[in-house]
């Protein structure tokens, strides 16, 4: 067993007790089941094994995915499987999590013949999900080289710059300020994408290389300062995401049923017991992927009415229009043009959100706000999927450090900030991407971290 | 609406589809249903002395998504006995008259030919098949391609059963042998009225390899035994147009290997067959692939303008040349229409590892393009296309005189050189 066994084994006991409960992402179930055996093969042998392929230049971390699907085609799922975790460690979420349709298949060929592209996503986890099941490895620990990181946040960012770090010979330390690992894959993935029993399969599956101690519950620059890991690590990664879901700040707010939207995801995976019984119509603000998160979790929980808000029109959504093409099939409402000015509140329940007519202004372009009578989106649960805060300023102690907006500023091909003791990636860098990004970022930066401290020697 | 009327050596059936001598056409009761769904001819399942088979018996090759591209069986001649098969062939030949009923025979003595020959006609047969190519089982008992196999033999039993015989008898070929047109040759000097090949080849359709063991198996083992279906077709059409273009076969061919479709159908005619034999793909889809068969070919012959079967029987055997008839200063080139292109880059990769390394990757698109001054025109590249019409092989006027490869040699013997090839004189590309 691996130099990490106690650690993992102790802290296995909560998350275990967490997954197995009641909790109400169990009531979503998987929108793109796992293909059969025989469809996976069929579906494989539909690749046409491009030449440098379109595929892998769309996948953030470059997975090499006719070689991956060649595999599935010859019946060779553990060599599949070794191909994709050699890419993105996270393979087995991101088969599920990744928006497929505008990165890989959205760029497969087939789109250009009239055919439907290959399903990517789908075979991706057909091989993972193979490895996992028979407890398959194919990296081991490298050579322990003496160094020792320090990794902040147990986000996919960090684990995929441990588990890179740990292949390095690495001895790596992650800080999680939540009792419960894997940053959002855990708590904020839509259910029925991923499930938190999934991400914790995961999580164990990265620390099993060994070499990794995860210590959860301890929030860096509280009881832990960033410039004492510095010095007592060879280096930091941070990769602690984004903060607090973003407010109006109008009246009303503090009303019961109005929520967060990431902390109210994060509750319906995680808090056993939760419930939305009762509710009869919910409105979520907000046009971006946590907002249509929001509204398809709530409609699959069989909330009767979902309507989202939002100031411009359809098109210029920031969400995916694929997800908001699902949204629609299954009932949810868009209410565009409109500007949400407050909340109607009756006897400390929210009972709408009460809302102003938008237009685009002629020749500015600018969002101007009507002047008119204002109307009401009624509601007794209501979603703030405005966006989130960026904890760069958790970084305003560390002198060298930039940030951008918030987001801290790296070296795009190392992930090195302005200190050279800290690197970045995932979220809290890029400001809010895919968890395909996320390992992708995290991995670049476990290359960074080892080129720079071979390089100081 | 064109004629698709078939007389093979005076044998008339409604159209040239006929079944092969194989588990389709094991009993009257299959053979009717057959003829219901619209087959014009049926070859009865080779009768002899009954056999017993084992099991399993077939084995098959799969490729990619394409299920059946190559099957092979271990399956004997008819296990039932002789007179019941004789009985149900005097049924369906008195229910279907105007349908062809061939009895396929094999046995081993003169006597037993005789007898069997003697009863096929009683039956009202139209005609015999003599199964002189089944390669497994029987063969090893002294018949079937073992028959095929040796010329002598194979003369010899065919002199028996065109002496006994009243209606017309067709020799089965195996293709197991090096040149077929030896066994031909022997079957017509002992007189015989048609031929029939390809029977099935001898193969092991593939190995288990967690129990390595050859498939099919029979209780952990297994034997080799005859491969057909459409993975065989090619090997069929080359024997059939060998044969057509030999001038001592005066005798029609029927077409047999891998036809699934009219338009196998029409190739096999075009080289050189008078009709055709179908197994494989009755056994993987059943008899109603009759239907478009019958209705491609019809609707092609109407298309093209040939009448009757007639009209296309042999067309392109005179173009089945040797190699050194062939223009050496024919000239093609690939083009790659942009348009359509989906950037697979297939054709880079087979032109580049494969071919003649003249198809190349450009910055800023997907689309390769091909360098016309180094390109030999072999068609790999049209090969590999995923998009139909996406690649087309070009023409290029050259302005050079026709030179084959006997010419040249003939030029070489003289003494002189002619300009022959690709890049032995200024082309006429820009």
């Amino acid at each position: 067993m691996t130099s990490n066994a106690t650690p993992l084994e102790q802290a296995q006991s909560p998350w275990r007790e967490i997954a197995e409960s009641e909790r109400l992402e169990r009531e979503l179930h998987d929108r793109k089941p796992q293909l059969s055996s025989g469809n996976a093969v069929a579906e494989a042998n539909r690749c046409l094994y491009c030449h440098d392929a379109p595929c892998i230049k769309a996948c953030p971390t470059g997975i090499d995915i006719p070689t991956f699907i060649r595999k599935i085609a010859t019946g060779n799922l553990s060599g599949s499987a070794r191909v994709i975790l050699d890419a993105n460690i996270l393979g087995l979420s991101c088969a599920r999590v990744c928006p497929t349709e505008v990165l890989c298949e959205g760029d497969c060929v087939y789109n250009h013949l009239d055919q439907p592209p290959i399903q990517i996503g789908k075979l991706q986890r057909v091989a993972t999900e193979h490895a996992y099941a028979r407890g398959e490895r194919f990296f081991e620990r490298g050579e322990p080289n003496g160094r020792r990181v320090a990794l902040v946040g147990a986000g996919p960012a960090s684990l995929a710059c441990a588990h890179e770090l740990a292949r390095l010979g690495y001895l790596c330390t992650i800080f999680e300020k939540r009792d419960l690992p894997g940053g959002l894959n855990s708590t904020g993935v839509a259910p029925y994408k991923l499930h938190l029993e999934d991400s914790l399969r995961e999580l164990e599956y990265i620390l099993g290389i060994g070499g990794i101690t995860l210590q959860t519950g301890v929030e860096v620059g509280g009881e832990v300062g960033l410039e004492a890991l510095a010095s007592d690590f060879d280096a930091v990664f941070i990769g602690f995401g984004l903060g607090e879901d973003g407010f109006m700040g109008v009246e009303g707010e503090d009303a019961a049923g109005v929520h967060g939207a990431v902390a109210f995801i994060e509750r319906l995976k995680t808090e056993p017991g939760f419930s939305v019984a009762g509710v009869r119509s919910a409105a979520i603000i907000g046009g971006g992927n946590t907002a249509i998160d929001c509204v398809r979790e709530l409609r699959g929980l069989g909330v009767p009415r979902v309507q989202m808000i939002y100031r411009r029109d359809e098109a210029t959504m920031s969400g995916y229009a694929h997800e908001w093409t699902y949204a629609k099939a299954e009932g949810v409402q868009g209410v565009f043009h409109a500007q949400p000015l407050g909340f109607v509140v009756e006897a400390g329940q929210v009972r709408g959100v009460e809302c102003a007519r938008t237009r685009v202004e002629e020749g500015s372009g600018r969002l101007v706000v009507d002047a008119g009578e204002p109307f009401v989106v009624e509601a007794d649960l209501v979603l703030l999927a405005i966006g989130q805060s960026k904890l760069g300023s958790l970084l305003a102690d560390i002198e060298g450090i930039q940030l951008d907006r918030g987001r801290v500023v790296v070296d795009p091909a190392t992930g090195q900030t302005g200190d050279p003791r800290f690197f970045a990636g995932g979220d809290c860098a890029n400001g809010g991407k895919e968890v395909v990004n996320a390992a992708a970022e995290g991995k670049r930066a476990a290359r960074g971290i080892h080129a720079w401290l071979d390089a100081r020697g | 609406m064109a004629d698709l009327t078939s007389r093979f050596a005076g044998i008339t059936s409604p159209n040239p589809f006929w079944l092969a001598s194989a588990p389709p056409t094991n009993t009257g009761e299959q053979i009717m249903r057959a003829f219901d769904a619209g087959w014009g001819g049926a070859v009865w399942k080779t009768i002899g002395q009954p056999i017993i088979n084992v099991t399993s018996r077939f084995g098959a090759v799969h490729y990619g998504r394409s299920r059946v591209i190559g099957f092979n069986n271990i399956e004997l001649i008819s296990d039932r006995p002789t007179e019941v098969n004789f009985k149900e062939i005097y049924e369906v030949k008195k229910r279907y008259p105007k349908h062809a009923v061939i009895a396929s025979l094999m046995v081993e003595s003169r006597e037993e030919w005789r007898d069997m020959i003697k009863r096929s006609i009683d039956a009202g047969a139209d005609g015999l098949e003599l199964n002189f190519g089944c390669p497994h089982g029987m063969c090893e008992r002294g018949m079937g391609s073992a028959v095929g196999q040796e010329p002598a033999v194979c003369e010899e039993i065919t002199r028996w059963a065109v002496e006994d015989s009243t209606i017309p008898v067709i020799i089965k070929l195996t293709p197991n042998t090096g040149d077929i047109n030896e066994p031909a040759e022997a079957a017509l000097r002992g007189g015989a009225h048609a031929l029939s090949l390809i029977n099935t080849i001898k193969s092991i359709i593939g190995v288990d390899i967690y129990k390595a063991t050859p498939q099919p198996q029979v209780r952990g083992a297994s034997t080799n035994g005859g491969y057909c279906g459409p993975a065989v077709k090619p090997i069929a059409l080359h024997m059939v147009a060998q044969l057509a273009r030999n001038p001592l076969v005066n005798v029609p061919i029927s077409g047999i290997g891998g036809v699934e479709t009219w338009q196998d159908a029409v190739e096999f005619l075009m080289l050189g067959a008078t009709n055709v034999q179908v197994c494989t793909s009755v056994m993987h889809y059943g008899y109603r692939i009759v239907e478009d068969m019958i209705e491609g070919m019809e609707r092609f012959m109407r298309e093209q303008g040939y009448a009757t079967l007639e009209d296309m029987i042999g067309l392109a055997t005179p173009k089945y040349k040797e190699w050194g008839e062939l223009d050496l200063n024919y000239e093609l080139i690939a083009h790659i229409d942009e348009e359509k292109c989906i950037g697979c880059q297939l054709c880079h990769t087979a032109c580049w590892d494969a071919a003649h390394q003249c198809i190349h990757l450009r910055e800023d698109t997907r689309v390769p393009y091909v360098d016309t001054h180094e390109c030999i025109g072999c068609n790999l590249c049209q090969i590999v296309c995923p998009v139909p019409d996406c690649i087309t092989m070009l023409e290029v006027d050259n302005g050079k005189p026709q030179v084959t490869w006997q010419d040249y040699a003939d030029a070489l013997a003289r003494g002189e050189t002619l300009p022959a090839g690709k890049h032995t004189s200024q082309t006429a590309l820009s």
